[in-house]
């Protein structure tokens, strides 16, 4: 095996963890610069995210005001659509632009809020079952058996169902949810930090394991923390739509892009573009998250990777 | 490898004990069920009477005690909308979700293993940005849209398919399909990812220098190697698939077991729903620990120790 | 020009290589792993590889046996086996030799053998592709083979999997894998180094006894003159991609014509020449970069009798006799680095 073997290797891939420092900010910055999915990715959810942040500013509707006498108007680019109203408006006369819009928000809010609680939960068990190991170490892990057991959208649907379908009660459930993925991710990228002789220097030293945990094993562990987030993040998306849709996530008549998809159903067959167009969003606004998610990936540690 | 058994079958069952403990007590998460039993306007001896009824005025481990004995039996309580045996609704409507999860498994697995291993023999070909575009695709869409949109075309449009109910053959083919795409990403990447590394790997390149041919060293070294995570992964999905159908039957109508545990969500027959999470979870637990054994017996580093 | 054989064999030589250059591009340029190495090996020969990680063996062994990483090219005037043309012939046919006239085997048995089938199977299956007899045959091959490598209970054996072997046996298995066909030339790639330092002498002294029996040609690919002075009968020392000396192992060892070969040499105790309490050489520096264009001496930024000349235009080998040769401007064999003068500035 020559040294030259290593620059023919296509890569281990995904499966593999290869946990070596952080690339410099440098080289990382010219990294991202160059990657497109990064920055395709990027740009999505910035301007999702500008969109939500600024919706007031972009629609002078009220994403809740109804208006019967304009029900079901199809969007402009249709036969009898008008720029009144450019995506049209729903069965209850509400402008469909508009409620896409600040569907946006909920998404993001879901999205964002669920990864984080997720992300704080699934962290901290698994620094902690990486680092102390033996009986904290299977405890843990016994956790997170409990936890993928459990029929995750049945549970969810349940406890939405009993507490009812406001944002903070969605956004915590889900949360609830989707912590495994975190565990399993820190606990091995722990593990393999806590065997280098850094991590032995400083507790030879008699640094508290809290200092040991924050500072040394933190820093390696956070690359790929935002990595899983914002794979988390989507899958949380799509959650909760489908929780919207069938009723039991987000209630009415708060605009999320789930629910508005279901509230189309009825109509679904002669205005098919109330279905389709929350759909579409969804699933651009996933993967572009999607795309980010790599290419971080890629450009903190690209030699996981084909 | 006894040992190892025995070791995976304990943990699986402290597992499903505590599982069975959260299922059971979720349901009384949401206050006095008692008076959301007897309804709005009950008075409050109505409400201590449905609570006597229902054994509701127990001490909860008692309740628990007394469930999971009769659930040992087979006895998961009667259904509050129906008055029927909640084990056979569930025995009723096992067979749809089995088939449905069947058909959804072998769908993606006969799409993602040729795809993932034609990917991996040729990376960075247009062949390869397929597969990968398809593990995209399948990841990002929203399963239940996905449903409707096949609905739209295929149901309405086209008039191929029927859009709902569970009777015939046909009334499989949109719904396994859903559920085809959204797991048939894993797979794909698992498969790739798996493919890439065996082709890499030492013992694949001892037997092209042995002279074998490509099929031999395609098929007989690097996939055997590269397809003991993906059979993990199958039985996992099986079992996460049992109780993950119920947007997908939703929305096509099919009389499956997630689609009555949706219903009686709704209606909050809550001995309906409690057996469902418990009788998936507890089905979960036993096939992953098939998907151990098999994992164990296929790899003969850990078989034979 | 080829550095001709002088084996016990004589004759034709087995393997003739000539011109031989891989190259890899790279999304960093273009990576010259190999160039222009000329080699021959004969019947019954033991012709040693020497060389520092990276500069190039192994490539050259995976470049003759047609086994080059997608992205790795090779190109040579001459390379023909047995009086076959390895350039010409196609990927179906190349295959149909491997295996069969020239065998390889490799530095990690644990890794190079598949951990899902039994030794059996892996042993038996190059006997039946290159479809020398039955199934019956092959295992009665096996078994012949694994008793000929010394394994005991040779039958228990192929019903073994990799793991449950020891790394001894393992490579053992790996060189009778190797006989199954009873090829005319073996390359082992570093065949000892991930062994124990005792089994390291028995399967040397077990590939030295199989070669002189059945007088296969054997390339050994290794960066341990040790090895070297065991069983060498010729040696090639490459140093970044190139040749920079041939000759006898007894040459090599005697009189080392190029700076790089003495300071092999230098870093080695010797008992009886090195003084005791004396300092062991060492070669400072690395090996340079191999992407991109390359000019002149690629030693010379480690090579204390560097001189200006060294920097500009090839330095092209110069054959002494049939087996006697180097790549280096010195107008005479180097001496050891103690006795040179001050390293020149490298330009």
């Amino acid at each position: 095996m020559t040294a030259l073997d290593h620059l023919t290797r296509p890569g281990a891939g995904d499966a593999l963890l290869e946990v070596e420092a952080p690339a410099p900010r440098t080289v990382m910055r010219r990294r991202a610069l160059q990657h497109v999915g990064f920055l395709t990715g990027g740009a999505i959810v910035l301007g999702v995210l500008l969109v939500a942040i600024f919706a007031p500013l972009l629609t002078a509707y009220d994403p809740f005001a109804q208006d019967l006498t304009r029900r079901l108007v199809p969007p402009v680019w249709s036969a009898k659509g008008s720029w009144a109203h450019i995506l049209g408006t729903d069965g209850l006369g509400r402008d469909y632009l508009t409620r896409l819009i600040y569907g946006a928000r909920i998404s993001l809010t879901v999205g964002f809020g669920a990864a984080a609680i997720a992300g704080l939960i699934g962290t901290t068990l698994g620094l902690v079952g990486g680092y102390f190991g033996g009986r904290v170490d299977a405890a843990v892990m016994y956790l997170v058996n409990v936890k993928l057991a459990l029929p995750g959208v049945l549970v969810a649907l349940s406890l939405i169902s009993m507490l009812g379908g406001s944002v903070a009660v969605v956004v915590t459930v889900l949360g609830f949810l989707f912590w495994d993925r975190f565990v399993v991710v820190t606990r091995s990228v722990t593990q393999q930090v806590r065997a280098n002789e850094y991590v032995a220097a400083a507790e030879a030293v008699g640094a508290s394991r809290l200092r040991i945990i924050v500072g040394e094993i933190l820093p390696n562990v956070l690359n790929h923390i935002i990595v899983i987030a914002s794979l988390e993040m989507a899958v949380a998306i799509l959650v909760e739509a489908a929780l919207s849709f069938l009723g039991l996530g987000i209630r009415p008549p708060t605009p999320s892009w789930g629910l508005m998809i279901s509230e189309g159903r009825n109509f679904m067959f002669f205005q098919p573009y109330l279905v389709a167009i929350p759909g579409v969003a969804i699933f651009l606004l996933v993967i572009a998250i999607n795309m980010l998610g790599d290419g971080i990936r890629d450009i903190t540690a690209p030699e996981g990777r084909n | 490898m006894i040992r190892f058994l025995i070791h995976r079958a304990t943990i699986a069952v402290l597992v499903a004990l505590t599982v069975s403990i959260i299922g059971f007590s979720l349901l009384r998460l949401s206050g006095d069920l008692a008076s959301a039993l007897a309804g709005d306007s009950a008075k409050p001896e109505q409400i201590a009477a449905t609570a006597h009824l229902y054994g509701l005025d127990r001490p909860l481990y008692v309740q628990y005690l007394d469930w999971a004995y009769r659930a040992l039996h087979g006895d998961l309580g009667t259904s509050l909308f129906t008055n029927e045996p909640v084990a056979r609704l569930i025995g009723e409507r096992l067979g749809v979700t089995v088939q449905l999860s069947f058909m959804s498994l072998v769908f993606a697995l006969a799409i993602s293993i040729p795809l993932g291993v034609l990917a991996a023999t040729r990376p960075n070909s247009w062949l390869d940005r397929t597969a990968l575009g398809i593990a995209v695709f399948g990841q990002a869409i929203p399963s239940f849209w996905f449903g409707l949109i096949l609905i739209i075309v295929f149901g309405v449009m086209l008039r191929l398919l029927p859009i709902s109910g569970s009777d015939t053959f046909a009334h499989f083919i949109m719904p396994t399909v859903t559920l085809g795409v959204s797991v048939m990403p894993a797979f794909m990447r698992l498969t790739r990812t798996g493919m890439l590394d065996a082709l890499d790997s030492d013992y694949v390149r001892m037997a092209r220098a042995k002279g074998l041919s490509t099929a031999s060293v395609l098929f007989k070294h690097a996939l055997r190697n590269a397809i003991l995570p993906v059979v993990s992964l199958t039985a996992v999905s099986l079992g996460f698939l049992l109780g993950g159908s119920v947007i997908v039957e939703s929305v096509f109508a099919l009389n499956g077991i997630g689609f009555l545990a949706f219903q009686s969500i709704i209606r909050t027959d809550f001995p309906v729903v409690q057996s469902i999470i418990v009788f998936v979870a507890v089905l979960y637990i036993v096939l992953t620990l098939v998907a151990d054994l098999v994992n164990a017996w296929l790899d003969p580093r850990i078989r034979l120790g | 020009m080829t550095a001709a054989p002088a084996g016990q064999g004589g004759g034709a030589p087995v393997l003739e290589a000539a011109g031989l250059s891989v190259e890899l591009d790279l999304p960093a340029g273009r990576l010259h792993a190999v160039r222009d190495v000329d080699l021959a090996v004969g019947r019954g020969e033991t012709l040693c590889i020497v060389g520092e990680s990276g500069c190039g063996k192994t490539m050259t062994a995976l470049g003759i046996m047609g086994l080059l990483p997608r992205r790795a090219r090779a190109r040579a005037r001459q390379l023909v086996l047995e009086g076959t043309d390895l350039m010409a012939i196609g990927a179906s046919e190349r295959a149909a030799l491997r295996g069969n006239r020239m065998a390889m085997i490799f530095q990690d048995p644990m890794t190079a053998l598949n951990p899902v089938y039994t030794v059996g199977n892996q042993i038996e299956e190059i006997y039946l592709r290159h479809g020398k007899g039955s199934r019956k045959a092959a295992r009665e091959r096996a078994l012949y083979l694994l008793d000929k490598v010394g394994i005991t209970a040779a039958a228990s054996r192929l019903g073994q999997y990799p793991h449950q072997l020891s790394g001894g046996l393992r490579q053992r298995v790996m060189i009778a894998m190797a006989l199954m066909c009873d090829p005319v030339l073996i390359i082992a790639d570093e065949p000892t180094t991930a062994l124990d330092v005792t089994i390291q002498a028995q399967i040397l002294r077990l590939l030295a006894d199989l070669q002189a029996e059945l007088q296969t040609a054997l390339i050994l690919i290794t960066h341990d003159l040790g090895v070297v002075a065991r069983i060498a009968d010729r040696v090639i020392v490459m140093y970044a991609g190139e040749v920079v000396e041939t000759g006898t192992a007894d040459q090599i060892f005697a009189s080392p014509l190029h700076p790089y070969t003495q300071g092999l040499l230098d870093c080695i105790p010797v008992p009886g020449r090195t003084a005791p309490g004396s300092r062991l050489g060492a070669i400072p520096g690395m090996v340079p970069s191999l992407i991109g264009a390359l000019d002149g001496c690629q030693f010379r930024n480690r090579c204390p009798h560097a001189f200006d000349a060294c920097a500009t235009g090839a330095v092209a080998f110069s054959r002494i006799d049939a087996t006697r040769g180097r790549r280096c401007l010195l107008p005479q064999a180097p001496r050891s680095a103690e006795q040179a003068p001050q390293p020149a500035s490298a330009p």
